[in-house]
């Protein structure tokens, strides 16, 4: 089932709406985890009921009235410890599409601020009534801790330098969109930049090699440093995967860009030299898109540094995808809100 | 299968003949009829009911599908999210008259689940609806305009439709249920 623009008898364009024909009769996998920490742990078929439920949330976003009552009634806490604008907005818009009841927690304003420790403040929440948390935090692993004492479900909004799963499968969701054939197996994707800190890059490695892409990493070398010991580990396990810091041979006939962002406080770790350099040597610019394939997709995860990893005419340009990231981030967050639902009810452990 | 046989491909051929034609027949025509299937079985059921009035009034009457999942009732109680299958419509819906077509009219839940979901698309004229096979045990004020064949049955039974479309070939069978029997089955 794929999203597309069809025409109907009038021949108006009906956007967005999933081809119920073509639905495979394939008896769905069963949606068994009850917390989204991380893509590790999800199948192919699993990634492929996310796609699809995720084709059935485009389609509601679609809609005069974009919101659905499936989730009425259930209470979602977004407590994000790191500033954030798209992930927490993104969580917070598809919360209330399901029309679930919305409570967020910036920790900064919160108890968390008089010395509340994380186990207290997830206990606190349950109390109040929360049945799924959505959480950041700049600890990796802390969705972990939360998981354990937390009786409801925990979605990861992004941990430390470990995992950022909506924004992989959000990712995923929007290469096998817009790549012709829908299919990423055999796909050349580029994942450019600082690497080292990136949940993203980490949480996309599985996704991308579970779906069959011909991965990349590129980056200066002390920014891509351990993940050659990764890409030898991933290769004994099926999940192969390449590193370089020539972004010739990583950009040559790739068929999705993903630049991500240099954090400036990088500079003062004595990473990089300077922003200017970064620019010159690995930001994605025009000249630099033309090595890889005729429309290949420039993609982001926000927020951009532009003129820095990514030229502003790149980011705005016709094989950008930036935007529809962030409309399929809303649609992929239903599908997940929508499917752990499903999964703790009647099981207080 | 192991039930008995309640309907032949050639009564649901029939019968889908004869839904066209009361539909028609009570809309006086076919101006602004818009047929909406609910997913799964419906959907095949209204297209096949779109044909028959094409070849009758050769007219082409638009077909939607529409999935429910999210306005069930039960969503807070069964152990397990539905598997989505897609909602899409052709048209817009103001001002139409709609019929929803259906295999099974049981408890009226999901038809209860079906008009929630179509007000949230638009103001039809009128909601109206069809369904292959009425077997009873209403849980809600909800009747079908237009039945394919009423069936008597027993709570503790199972109306089974299968349709070439998706199941391979036509027929509807009734078999007891082995166990625990109470909830509709997930359609």
């Amino acid at each position: 089932m794929s999203v597309s623009i069809e025409s109907d008898a009038e021949g108006a364009a009906v956007v967005g709406v999933p081809s119920v024909d073509v639905a495979p009769e394939t008896q769905a996998v069963a949606w068994r985890h009850r917390h989204l920490l991380d893509v590790d742990g999800l199948s192919t078929a699993e990634l492929d009921l996310v796609m699809r439920t995720t084709d059935a949330m485009r389609e509601v976003l679609a809609r005069p009235i974009a919101k659905v009552p499936a989730l009425r009634g259930r209470q979602v806490t977004i407590l994000f410890y790191e500033a954030s604008t798209r992930t927490r907005v993104s969580f917070e818009v598809a919360a209330k599409n399901l029309s679930a009841d919305v409570v967020n927690i910036a920790a900064a304003s919160s108890s968390v601020a008089k010395g509340e420790s994380l186990v207290d403040t997830v206990r606190t929440v349950e109390a109040l009534g929360a049945q799924m948390l959505v959480m950041r935090h700049g600890v990796s692993g802390a969705p972990y801790l939360a998981a354990e004492v937390f009786g409801g479900s925990v979605l990861n909004g992004g941990d430390g330098w470990h995992a950022h799963p909506t924004q992989a499968l959000l990712d995923l969701y929007t290469m096998r969109e817009r790549l012709p054939g829908g299919s990423l197996a055999g796909r050349k994707v580029v994942i450019l930049g600082d690497l080292l800190h990136s949940r993203v890059a980490r949480s996309n490695i599985w996704t991308l090699t579970a779906a069959g892409a011909d991965l990349w990493l590129c980056g200066p070398a002390t920014l891509v440093r351990g993940f050659e010991a990764w890409a030898g580990r991933g290769a004994a396990a099926g999940r192969r995967f390449h590193v370089t810091t020539s972004v010739d041979e990583a950009l040559r006939d790739a068929d999705v860009v993903m630049a991500l962002r240099i954090q400036r406080e990088r500079m003062a770790a004595g990473l990089l030299p300077s922003l200017r350099e970064y620019a010159a040597r690995y930001g994605l610019t025009r000249e630099r898109l033309a090595l890889a394939r005729p429309g290949a997709l420039v993609m982001h995860p926000g927020p951009m540094n532009e003129g820095v990893e990514i030229a502003a005419d790149v980011a705005a340009g016709a094989q950008s995808v930036i935007t529809d990231q962030v409309t399929n981030g809303v649609a992929v967050r239903m599908a997940l809100l929508y499917l752990l639902a499903g999964t703790h009810r009647g099981d207080p452990g | 299968m192991s039930g008995r046989q309640i309907m032949t491909a050639d009564e649901i051929r029939r019968a889908t003949i004869r839904l066209s034609h009361e539909i028609v027949e009570k809309q006086a025509g076919t101006d602004g009829l818009l047929l909406i299937g609910i997913q799964r079985r419906g959907v095949p059921l209204a297209r096949r009911i779109a044909a028959a009035i094409e070849e009758n009034e050769g007219v082409e009457v638009p077909v939607g599908a529409l999935d429910i999942t999210f306005y069930r009732d039960d969503l807070s109680m069964v152990a397990q999210q539905p598997v989505v299958k897609g909602t899409s419509l052709p048209t817009g819906i103001d001002g139409r008259t709609i019929v929803l077509v259906d295999d099974v009219l049981y408890t009226g839940r999901t038809i209860r689940a079906a008009m929630d979901a179509l007000v949230d698309f638009g103001r039809p004229q009128a909601i109206r609806l069809a369904v292959l096979v009425d077997r009873g045990h209403r849980e809600l004020p909800i009747r079908a305009d237009h039945v394919g064949k009423n069936v008597p049955t027993s709570r503790e039974e199972l109306v089974r439709v299968h349709l070439e479309e998706i199941d391979g070939d036509d027929g509807v069978e009734i078999e007891r249920l082995a166990v625990e029997p109470a909830a509709e089955p997930v359609r």
